[in-house]
């Protein structure tokens, strides 16, 4: 009895998940007449727009990863080194993101930096592409800053230090070739997800006008039938490579030895 | 943030140095979160020139801004209530139901990327599926002479997009109620058998007012995840479906309220609501790990 209503809430759930990622591939392939083909593939990766604007969410996402690994570990490490007491604060800090919704912090980015305020960021291109890159860096900041401090947990952070530093390390060395190593799956988390987050993104990108992908694929959708199937097949191929990635290097992490 | 007080820490004469290991932290969320959001609370409250007011306050409480909101918090409420109750019964199928051992960590990794799956293409992917010629769509009206649109279903309305957000709602509740529900212990059950009490009973009086905290605010969150979700909602329904985030991006992008500072307002709508539910989340969660450590 009970295991033919575990059954059924399973079976309904997947149906339920299934159907709509049959549905996208099933309509991604239906170009042509009659006859099942890869013609809406061919027509996205050939059109300009598409390699222009994923590159550029691409460099978006590295950059995005970039700054946040060089802001996220050394504050993550201090703060368990130096402040533990302003621990809690931190955190409550990084989990604002989940609460403001990004329209709204974009809004704000748009009212703060525009061209006649003390910081025009949005007044050139480069200065939009930092301003975005900040805004990224501020969405994946949730899970960079979890993943990081949950890295740290499991290391023995002031021992550590004070090893380093009494052969002589300064605290550049120390974050690089100490502490890094140490969080380096937890970091590569954080990575991976953030990367999966800005690549799809679109309020931010949409309304700082700039050519990401999450702004090609709506406009895409608006105009075309069959593309924007192939895309989200892409976009959820990119997405369950990602998450996928995370699994792998976290499992690497627990099969491997534990060496100092 | 705030600055050094001198008896934060025993050896005072260090201390200010301490501070200047979080400086690039806190300039970043001071100008790229906290300012932000500061500049849209401020910015409702004010007129165009500056001076305090609670006009712009005032026009939200107009039918048309009024109704946005209240459709935004019907789809925020439909899909969290739904995405709990479908999660919370495909959580405790894998956990309790006595399934393979082998589906749970495949449903697991599902929900992870199901729940990151949202914004654009999860809206095309359902444009497929229920879409006036998606392969549901189709398939009922060829198979059993079932036309959705003239059973008055659409995608580009409230159950439509509720439907849609569930698609990132379950995988959320799933991935968060896991680990609750491997927390309540065989011993409680057992425990409650040898008292004499049924399955049934041990559900009502032990397990639920247990997890009642993590169910309620996980609700909390989902709730939250949905009122700001923008993405989804403007590619499945462009701008016909008038909610909230839907109108702020057009207000953003066009000033389509005639009034900059309502806009603020608007802004500080969303944040208020979304404020107060996770609050609720936050105290709940801390109430509720009190049980299950």
């Amino acid at each position: 009895m009970k295991k033919i209503w575990a059954w059924g809430a399973l079976v309904f759930g997947l149906l339920y998940f299934t159907l709509p990622l049959i549905g996208m591939t099933n309509f991604s392939l239906k170009m042509r007449r009659g006859e099942y083909s890869f013609d809406a593939y061919q027509k996205v990766f050939a059109d300009p727009r598409f390699q222009e604007t994923f590159t550029y969410s691409v460099m978006q996402a590295l950059f995005t990863i970039l700054f946040g690994v060089l802001l996220v570990v050394p504050t993550a490490y201090w703060v368990r080194l130096k402040l533990p007491r302003l621990r809690p604060v931190i955190e409550f800090i990084t989990l604002l993101p989940l609460v403001i919704p990004a329209i709204v912090i974009v809004f704000g980015y748009i009212r703060l930096y525009n061209t006649s305020s003390w910081l025009p960021l949005t007044g050139s291109l480069t200065g939009t592409n930092i301003l975005l890159m900040f805004g990224y860096a501020t969405l994946a900041l949730p899970y960079m800053y979890r993943a990081v401090d949950t890295g740290l947990r499991t290391i023995d952070v002031a021992t550590l230090t004070e090893a380093a530093q009494s052969l002589g390390a300064g605290w550049a060395t120390i974050l690089a070739k100490i502490i890094l190593p140490n969080v380096l799956v937890a970091v590569l988390s954080g990575a991976f997800l953030t990367f999966a987050i800005v690549i799809g993104e679109f309020t931010m990108a949409a309304l700082l006008n700039r050519p990401a992908f999450g702004p090609y694929m709506q406009l895409l959708g608006a105009n075309r039938a069959y593309e924007p199937a192939a895309l989200a097949v892409i976009a959820f191929g990119i997405t369950w490579g990602c998450l996928g990635l995370i699994q792998l290097v976290s499992r690497f992490q627990k099969s491997a030895p534990p060496k100092a | 943030m705030s600055s050094a007080k001198p008896d934060a820490s025993p050896p005072a004469r260090r201390l200010p140095l301490h501070w200047l290991g979080i400086l690039p932290f806190a300039a970043f969320v001071t100008l790229f979160l906290l300012l932000p959001t500061m500049k849209i609370v401020v910015g409702a409250f004010q007129t165009p020139d500056g001076s305090f007011t609670l006009e712009n306050i005032r026009g939200l409480f107009t039918p048309s801004i009024l109704a946005a909101y209240w459709i935004s918090i019907k789809i925020s409420i439909a899909s969290a209530l739904l995405g709990c109750l479908i999660g919370f019964a495909m959580a405790s199928a894998i956990v309790f139901g006595g399934l393979p051992k082998g589906i749970r960590g495949p449903l697991l990794t599902f929900s992870g990327v199901a729940s990151n799956f949202a914004g654009v293409p999860l809206a095309f992917a359902f444009l497929a599926t229920l879409g006036p010629v998606g392969i549901v769509t189709v398939f009922l009206r060829s198979n059993f002479g079932f036309d959705l649109r003239m059973l008055g279903f659409n995608l580009l309305s409230f159950w439509g997009l509720t439907i849609t957000y569930l698609f990132f709602q379950i995988p959320l509740m799933i991935l968060i109620i896991t680990p609750a529900l491997d927390g309540l212990k065989r011993e409680w059950r057992e425990a409650a058998e040898i008292l004499g009490a049924t399955g049934l009973q041990y559900w009502r009086m032990v397990a639920f007012p247990i997890l009642l905290p993590s169910l309620l605010g996980t609700l909390a969150l989902l709730f939250a995840n949905a009122f700001g979700a923008v993405a989804t909602a403007i590619a499945l329904t462009g701008s016909s479906l008038s909610i909230v985030p839907i109108l702020l991006f057009a207000q953003i992008r066009g000033d389509v309220l005639g009034n900059p500072h309502l806009g603020y307002a608007l802004a500080f709508g969303m944040i208020v609501v979304t404020g107060i539910a996770n609050a609720i989340y936050i105290w709940l969660r801390s109430r509720s790990e009190r049980w299950l450590k």
